[in-house]
């Protein structure tokens, strides 16, 4: 290598020195160190007061038979249920609707963005406004056309469809962008011979378009999963996980016992299930994607 | 290049083309799209607006009759939302500086400079991608309680100042930059470290925009570490300040929808302008 011959020993240290110490020692601290030790705390029974114990895999088993895990574990595949198929399919649609020329193209693709980048706790608390069921909006809309809506987040039955409703609107933008992208992908060649031999616009989509587009739904569906499995601040902020459990989540049961009942030794050891299962999706859809998805 | 688009496929580039019924449908359906998307905003701006009474009043109005600026002072005066908008600006300056910083230095060092045990470390790093953000809550809250700083600057920037992906991206970014580029530094005798500051690091330029733009985003809109971390009103953040708002005053609607529109505007006002940085930076991050 022709630079090795200008870096004198004691400057390379030097440089190493300067430039990576500083990431070295902050990951250390605040990224790989907390894994560490979130890891061991799993195996404690620790409430930050009393001296820490060494419990084994009690937390584990406890955690496999808690009913409250297995409500927060249901209500989680519930919202992924509601929220992946309308995020991903709604997405789709809209970048096909926008990745053909027309004027006002990039004003859409801006508004329908926008939602992306505000947070979540101003997106969630416009939805609890608009979802409220006296004043809301979104009940007002639907008495226009002769229906009465539920009460929505205050009705354990429909707080659930409130929260993936407020999700599925603020996320479609971002699935809207990687279809984009991933439409850019697909050579244009190939719509042009389709347009040749006259195929049916509908059988263009299903035997060109859709395929084509096999490793961005892969990599949309990857994303929304594993960030759907870590659902937080929404729930928080618009129901606390209420009403009567409704809508407890994995990641608000984890944050109700470190942070609430400081059960410190818990909370690890259901955040490491919860790590277990995204780290087993993440390798089946690995998998899928290597026996589906390729396409080249 | 048009501010939001992406690489322009030859069907999206030339001539418009002739109206017809089914242009007319797929621009109705994308009306309707659109409006659904701003509904919500244009509901938060005008309650912001509305007097205490006008909020519930059946069948809403959308454009206040008697619009008032009072929602705003009241936010202003009977929460810190000043020092919460400081909070905010700080944490998230300082947090998006330190780690654009941290990891152009890394990446670069990880890029060009040859040690023992490189790979190894940096497939560490990489590892440290894998693990959920849940997982280190719980040791961080109880590091940040043992050091006593909990409620403080420290602990709000410190955490959201590391990162493997920073890292990983600028790393990307140093590889593919020409070593020629260096070279001639390297022969007038200048080592790592003037290189990286005197040409690297001004070569890297848009890549250290849009890690900038992406880490400010994320800090200026994080809530879950926040609400950890602080309990004491003076040093809440904007997304938290505002979510303790909605505890205290349940029905001032008018008061809360005051404080999403203070919090929302300075993040937009990033993404308009820059829009091409982040919508090029996911669709390059995210899929290549």
């Amino acid at each position: 290598m022709s630079t090795a011959s200008f870096s004198r020993g004691w400057s390379k240290y030097a440089a190493l020195a300067v430039l990576l110490t500083p990431s070295l020692v902050g990951m250390a601290i605040f990224v790989m160190g907390p894994i560490l030790g979130s890891l061991a705390l799993s195996f404690t029974s620790w409430d930050m007061f009393a001296a820490i114990e060494w419990v084994g895999f009690a937390n584990y088993f406890k955690a496999i038979g808690d009913p409250a895990v297995r409500t927060a574990l249901g209500n989680t595949m519930l919202f992924i249920l509601g929220y992946l198929p309308p995020v991903v399919g709604i997405g789709l649609c809209l970048a096909l609707l926008l990745n053909r020329a027309f004027p006002g193209r990039t004003l859409f693709r801006a508004i329908y963005f926008i939602p992306v980048v505000t947070s979540w706790v101003a997106v969630s608390l416009v939805w609890k406004w608009l979802l409220n069921p006296e004043f809301g909006l979104v009940n007002y809309g639907l008495s226009l056309m002769g229906i009465e809506g539920p009460g929505w987040l205050y009705d354990p039955q429909w707080a659930m469809a409130g929260i993936v409703l407020t999700s599925v609107w603020k996320d479609i933008g971002f699935v809207m962008v990687i279809y984009l992208a991933g439409l850019q992908e697909i050579p244009d060649n190939l719509y042009e011979a389709a347009a040749i031999d006259g195929i049916h616009p509908l059988n263009v989509f299903w035997r060109i378009t859709l395929p084509l587009l096999a490793p961005t739904t892969f990599f949309v569906t990857t994303i929304s999963l594993i960030n759907s499995f870590q659902v937080f601040d929404q729930v928080w902020i618009m129901t606390e996980g209420g009403p009567a459990g409704a809508t407890s989540v994995v990641m608000e049961l984890i944050y109700k016992n470190a942070f609430r009942y400081y059960q410190m030794g818990y909370a690890s050891a259901i955040s490491w299930l919860l790590f277990a299962i995204i780290f087993a999706v993440t390798i089946v859809q690995n998998l899928a994607q290597r026996r589906w998805g390729a396409v080249e | 290049m048009t501010s939001l688009a992406l690489p322009q496929s030859a069907r999206g580039r030339g001539q418009f083309p002739a109206i017809t019924w089914r242009s007319l449908a797929h621009w109705v359906i994308l009306l309707l799209g659109a409006f659904i998307m701003l509904l919500p905003f244009a509901w938060m701006i005008s309650t912001s607006f509305k007097a205490t009474g006008a909020t519930f009043v059946m069948p809403p109005q959308f454009v206040p009759s008697e619009p008032t600026l009072d929602n705003y002072a009241t936010a202003f005066t009977t929460m810190p939302m000043g020092r919460f908008l400081l909070n905010s600006l700080v944490v998230s300056l300082a947090s998006t500086t330190l780690m654009v910083l941290n990891c152009a230095m890394a990446g670069y060092a990880f890029a060009r400079i040859p040690f023992r045990g490189r790979t190894t470390l940096f497939y560490a790093y990489l590892a440290t991608l894998m693990v959920p953000q849940q997982v280190t809550l719980t040791p961080l809250f109880v590091l940040m309680t043992q050091l006593g700083w909990t409620n403080s600057y420290q602990a709000l920037i410190l955490p959201g100042s590391f990162g493997a992906f920073g890292t990983f991206l600028m790393r990307q970014f140093f590889l593919k930059l020409p070593r020629e580029v260096e070279e001639a530094a390297f022969i007038d005798g200048a080592g790592y470290i003037r290189i990286f500051f005197r040409i690297a690091i001004h070569l890297a330029r848009p890549a250290l925009a849009t890690l900038f733009i992406f880490a400010f985003m994320q800090s200026w809109n994080n809530f879950l570490w926040p609400l950890i971390i602080t309990s004491d009103k003076q040093m809440m953040t904007l997304p938290l300040g505002l979510s303790s708002l909605q505890g205290r005053y349940t029905t001032d609607w008018n008061v809360l929808m005051a404080g999403t529109v203070i919090s929302t505007v300075p993040v937009l006002a990033v993404y308009v302008f820059a829009q091409k940085y982040i919508i090029q930076g996911l669709s390059h991050t995210g899929l290549k």
